[in-house]
């Protein structure tokens, strides 16, 4: 049986996890490369790095970010943040991502989830998508790390991209990341109803009964940070939890 | 074990900075090659893939790798075919209708059903044959839309569950074809590789 994707997201900036935090164990908390495989030994399913470097030299220790996290990682490695174009996703996947994240430019340009996917294939092509609810209740694809709205449905978005040939959504509710107050469910449940395609449920969770209702909602796997980086959780605890609400996880 | 020399294909897009970090982690010496005379006579080869067939068939074709992968495995040198890779071994697939793939294994590749979620992301578990020597009972990764249902008599196989049992992996010998991703399946997955390694 398919089991449920634990994943947690390191957001690295020149080279460096963000808001990395000291664990035991770890010589440095800001290395992704160590705090990656920490994840893995935890029983990580799988990495999510993402890049919010704003500067191109930035970009450019990303990729030695990539290579080295490569080198330590057995699991799945899933890079986005700042992809413009096909090239930027070769560069990412010859230094080691198995998965590119797209977000920004492809709803600028749809016609990149066709070229990533026909030159690498849907299942290395991820749609990322941040979106909100506004106040009618409908929910609005924002761009630019939430700076700008976009007036497209994310839910007509998701469908649209999982035909170009996205092969998985992340699917980042914006008014809920970093709250704490769980995974916005109907957000979920209505992309999970539009596409076949897998989603990762990201934005506001606190702890596994969150991870466990996004699940029920239709979300294959959640993707968490700061429970992760604070401490809060072990991946393994995580599981051992989820395990007991009748989840299936890999243990 | 001494060091290992292990040639990989490149078979176009691939994703082979995972599969080199693999061997390299298992203290192989791995590069990559589009030659010949590598496929014909190299101890230790790895087919990877990722992509569709019919752009692999192109490329292997292109480099004139196709019969020597076919005289390859017929003479069960040690080859680990991973995810398209094992496709690329069958008579072909639903994928890319009317292009042929290797045959070196009976059998179509199929879409999933209907009702599920595709591609197949993540760990599934799969179960070999007590006979099995390289392959082994545990979670794997996946990232696949088609796979094959019926197992090819003769190979010891292990099998998995989405929408109905599928192959997760055949072997024969030190021929050994993965649907999944040894090399991102962790402790389990190296494991798999180790022992593909040692079997000749």
């Amino acid at each position: 049986m398919l089991t449920v994707r634990i994943i947690p997201c390191l957001d690295v900036r020149d080279g460096r996890v963000v808001k990395g935090v000291k664990f035991q164990g770890l010589r440095d908390a800001g290395d992704p490369a160590e705090q990656a495989a920490l994840y893995e030994g935890q029983g990580a399913d799988e990495i999510t790095l993402l890049d919010v470097s704003a500067t191109p030299e930035g970009r450019g220790a990303a990729l030695e970010t990539v290579a080295r996290v490569r080198e330590q990682l057995s699991v799945p490695l899933t890079v986005g943040g700042g992809v413009r174009g096909v090239g930027d996703a070769q560069a990412l996947l010859s230094a080691g991502a198995d998965k590119v994240g797209i977000n920004t430019a492809a709803v600028e340009n749809p016609e990149l989830i066709v070229e990533m996917a026909e030159r690498f294939g849907s299942q290395c092509t991820v749609l990322a998508i941040d979106a909100w609810k506004d106040d009618t209740g409908r929910f609005e694809v924002i761009t630019h790390s939430g700076k700008k709205r976009t007036g497209i449905d994310a839910i007509e978005w998701a469908r649209r991209a999982a035909i170009l040939g996205a092969g998985e959504i992340l699917l980042t509710s914006w008014d809920r990341d970093g709250t704490k107050s769980g995974y916005d469910l109907d957000l979920i449940s209505r992309i999970a109803a539009a596409v076949e395609v897998p989603i990762i449920a990201s934005g506001g969770a606190a702890d596994a009964s969150h991870m466990a209702d996004a699940v029920k909602a239709g979300a294959s796997a959640v993707l968490a940070a700061s429970i992760f980086h604070y401490g809060e959780y072990t991946v393994a605890r995580l599981k051992d939890e989820l395990s007991g609400m009748g989840i299936e996880v890999r243990r | 074990m001494s060091q290992r020399r292990v040639v990989v294909v490149r078979t176009g897009t691939a994703n082979l900075a995972s599969v080199l970090a693999a061997l390299k982690r298992l203290g192989a010496v791995a590069r990559l090659t589009e030659e010949r005379s590598d496929v014909e006579r190299s101890d230790l080869l790895v087919l990877p893939g990722v992509g569709t067939l019919a752009a692999a068939m192109r490329k292997l074709s292109d480099d004139g790798l196709v019969l020597p992968l076919r005289e390859r495995i017929a003479r069960g040198k040690a080859t680990l075919a991973i995810c398209l890779g094992m496709q690329m071994l069958l008579e072909g697939s639903e994928e890319s209708e009317g292009v042929e793939g290797l045959g070196a294994l009976p059998g179509f590749a199929e879409r999933f059903p209907e009702g599920l979620r595709v591609p197949q992301l993540g760990w599934n578990s799969i179960e070999a044959d007590a006979g099995a020597k390289v392959l082994g009972t545990g979670y794997a990764y996946f990232a696949n839309s088609y796979r094959l249902v019926d197992a090819p008599s003769g190979w010891t196989v292990a099998m998995a569950d989405y929408g109905g049992k599928f192959v997760a992996g055949i072997e024969k010998g030190s021929v050994v074809a993965c649907q999944f991703h040894p090399e991102l399946s962790g402790a389990f997955g190296l494991d798999i590789i180790r022992r593909w390694m040692e079997s000749c």
